[in-house]
């Protein structure tokens, strides 16, 4: 049995997460409408696992997913679930950023209708284990594409040269283009691949490591 | 209708003491140098353009004088600060699209561009003179008077000097009285000087500025109401949004969870499939419903801002999109969600119609504007003359002042980009900002800059 606290403005959803958690013999120890009272309620119950809406009264922003990060600041090793209308990258990250990632959920509010799916989400949650809904995983997976697939044939060819160890000279004859055209080339590159412009001698290591890796 | 300013400050005794003497000198004389730029300007492109007309090559430069006025009339506006602080604006229109072919044709077709040619033939062959004329009088009449004693020690040889040519000075209080003389005459004459100099800015201030004062105003009562209904419209959205949110979603996923409750109880036929069968329904009502709010405004905007609310648009995108945001905190709201609004027409564009590979969105602040690009590396061609949705997003830009140009030539590629005035931002501290306070009044007043 977990005791859960669980946030959320409409009485009609809290009251039906309440009866659907406690037939699956989970207690919900306390209820809050606001994330104010969220973290006053969490701080008093000391639950098993928090259960919280993204959109909170007072602001019907994101203070939900705030007091559920300032929770997991003071006590890292709480479980929280978030529930959520949208499918949101940067508030899936922002959890997942929290403490070391473990024992956080984010799930759409629509998964709760499937009822043995979303109860075993709260225990796994409880027991440490990271839970993403999958309308999620697929946007950040599709966010997080292979920087080099961002290169065109040309930049690669330059830089596939370049990891060879080849001077900017040396990659120009290579390709029969002038130098000025590489060091476009390797401009556009460094561009792509989200290298600074700090350090020049050292970017170029930077871009052939990423190469390699990639 | 001349400004305040100089014709003030000539009515105030403290005009001498006050920079505007100095002011009105300066006015005039920076009028002769330019005036005679002009004059020269104007002869080396007729006379160069005319004798190769001949040869085609020609042709272009004539068209450049036809469009001479353009820069000496922006630089005109500029040089009338120094008698003159009310600003005069631009009367020009921003071009259609990107390029100096878009340029040229829109400028053209304005009678403004014609007007300020005007202007420039009146500069190069009438003002300059008369300016130089005052101010060769006033400093020939001063300084022959003031320079009298040096005068008369040098040239005269200490016996005597022609003072301006007319009298005979033969002893040097003679000549230091000629000298006091114009110690006194300068600040007399300092009175006709400002007076020609606000003259001749008034000219200017006439004949640069759009025609009509009234018409002027109520082109910003337009303007206003315009922006009045943008905010009412943005507020009601809004309130669909939640509405939606807070009553439908939140019904609905309940619907789900009973659903999904009496599923477990029954599971057996027949009742087992009809209730799965209401469930799937109710799932997928759900994931329409989570669709259109999000249509409607997203709330990761509101939460986060442009550049979040941006990525997670590019993240939907089909076509591969890189984002680059240089942004210095939160814009003002009209200015995000506008800009965000136009992001999603021109990412869906790109989607359906350029068979591009890759996308990309970049946005930065220069110059205290908001400039955000749309490129793709697709077949180009398009025709957005029809498109209601870009048409759209062109006027809902314009109620900020700001200004969209698409430019999308046969083979690629395209490029949307749009421009909005752009006050400085918020703190970064402020993006917790609650939803529900619309428009701040700050981002009305501040981007109403140009009319």
């Amino acid at each position: 049995m977990l005791r859960i606290v669980l946030a959320e403005d409409s009485v009609l959803l809290r009251d039906g997460l309440t009866g659907l958690l406690e037939r699956f013999g989970h207690k919900v120890v306390a209820g809050a409408g606001t994330a104010d009272e969220l973290i006053a309620t969490v701080t008093e119950h000391r639950p098993d696992i928090v259960v919280t809406d993204v959109r909170m009264p007072p602001g019907f922003s994101d203070e939900g997913l705030r007091a559920a990060l300032e929770l997991r600041e003071r006590r890292p090793e709480l479980p929280v679930l978030v529930l959520s209308q949208y499918v949101q990258r940067a508030y899936a990250e922002e959890l997942l950023d929290s403490s070391d990632g473990t024992g956080v959920g984010y799930l759409l509010k629509e998964r709760i209708g499937h009822v043995e799916e979303f109860v075993d989400a709260v225990r796994r949650v409880a027991e440490g284990a990271t839970v993403v809904d999958p309308e999620v995983v697929r946007q950040l997976l599709r966010h997080r594409r292979d920087p080099l697939s961002r290169l065109t044939p040309r930049e690669q060819e330059v830089l596939a040269l370049m990891a060879e160890g080849r001077s900017n000279a040396a990659v120009a004859a290579a390709l029969h283009v002038g130098e000025g055209t590489v060091s476009k080339h390797f401009g556009s590159i460094l561009t792509k691949l989200d290298l600074s412009l700090t350090d020049a001698t050292n970017r170029r290591v930077l871009a052939v490591l990423a190469y390699l890796r990639g | 209708m001349h400004s305040p300013g100089l014709w003030q400050a000539l009515r105030a005794p403290r005009y001498l003491r006050g920079p505007w003497p100095w002011r009105s000198a300066a006015y005039l004389l920076s009028g002769v140098c330019v005036g005679l730029a002009t004059l020269v300007s104007l002869l080396l492109l007729a006379v160069v353009g005319g004798a190769l007309a001949v040869v085609v090559v020609g042709i272009p430069l004539l068209l450049m004088s036809a469009l001479a006025g353009i820069p000496l009339a922006a630089m005109e506006r500029r040089r009338l600060r120094l008698v003159d602080p009310v600003v005069l604006p631009d009367p020009h229109r921003e071009p259609d699209g990107t390029g100096l072919a878009a340029w040229v044709r829109v400028r053209l077709k304005e009678p403004n561009t014609w007007r300020e040619l005007g202007y420039a033939l009146l500069c190069a062959f009438v003002l300059w003179p008369l300016e130089a004329l005052a101010l060769g009088t006033v400093l020939g009449l001063c300084g022959g008077l003031l320079s009298t004693p040096v005068v008369m020690a040098t040239v005269g040889g200490g016996e005597e000097v022609r003072v301006m040519k007319i009298w005979l000075a033969d002893s040097y209080p003679q000549a230091f009285a000629a000298a006091l003389a114009g110690a006194l005459l300068l600040p007399v004459l300092a009175y006709p000087l400002g007076v020609v100099a606000a003259g001749r800015a008034a000219l200017a201030r006439q004949l640069l500025s759009s025609r009509d004062a009234t018409v002027d105003s109520r082109i910003q009562e337009l303007g206003r109401s315009r922006m009045r209904l943008v905010d009412a419209f943005e507020a009601e959205r809004r309130r669909i949004e939640r509405d939606l949110h807070d009553g439908a979603q939140q019904r609905l996923v309940a619907l789900s969870m009973t659903l999904g409750l009496a599923r477990l109880e029954n599971s057996g036929e027949p009742l087992g499939g009809l209730l799965a069968k209401a469930h799937d329904e109710a799932s997928t009502a759900l994931v329409e419903i989570r669709e259109l709010i999000r249509g409607i405004h997203p709330q990761v905007l509101t939460d986060r801002g442009l550049k979040d609310a941006v990525e997670d648009v590019a993240d939907r995108s089909t076509v591969p999109v890189d984002v680059r945001f240089e942004l210095p905190g939160r814009l003002p709201e009209a200015v995000e969600t506008a800009v965000y609004f136009a992001v999603c027409e021109a990412l869906a564009n790109v989607a359906k119609h350029s068979g591009a590979g890759r996308a990309e969105v970049c946005g930065r602040i220069a110059g205290g504007e908001l400039v955000v690009e749309v490129r793709d590396d697709g077949a180009g061609g398009a025709d957005f003359s029809g498109g209601s949705g870009l048409q759209g997003v062109a006027d809902r830009i314009s109620v900020l002042d700001g200004h969209l140009a698409v430019a999308s030539p046969v083979g690629g590629p395209t490029e949307f980009r749009v421009r909005i005035p752009c006050p400085p931002a918020r703190a970064a501290t402020d993006t917790a900002a609650a939803p529900g306070t619309t428009t701040a009044p700050a981002s009305r007043t501040a981007t109403r800059t140009r009319i």
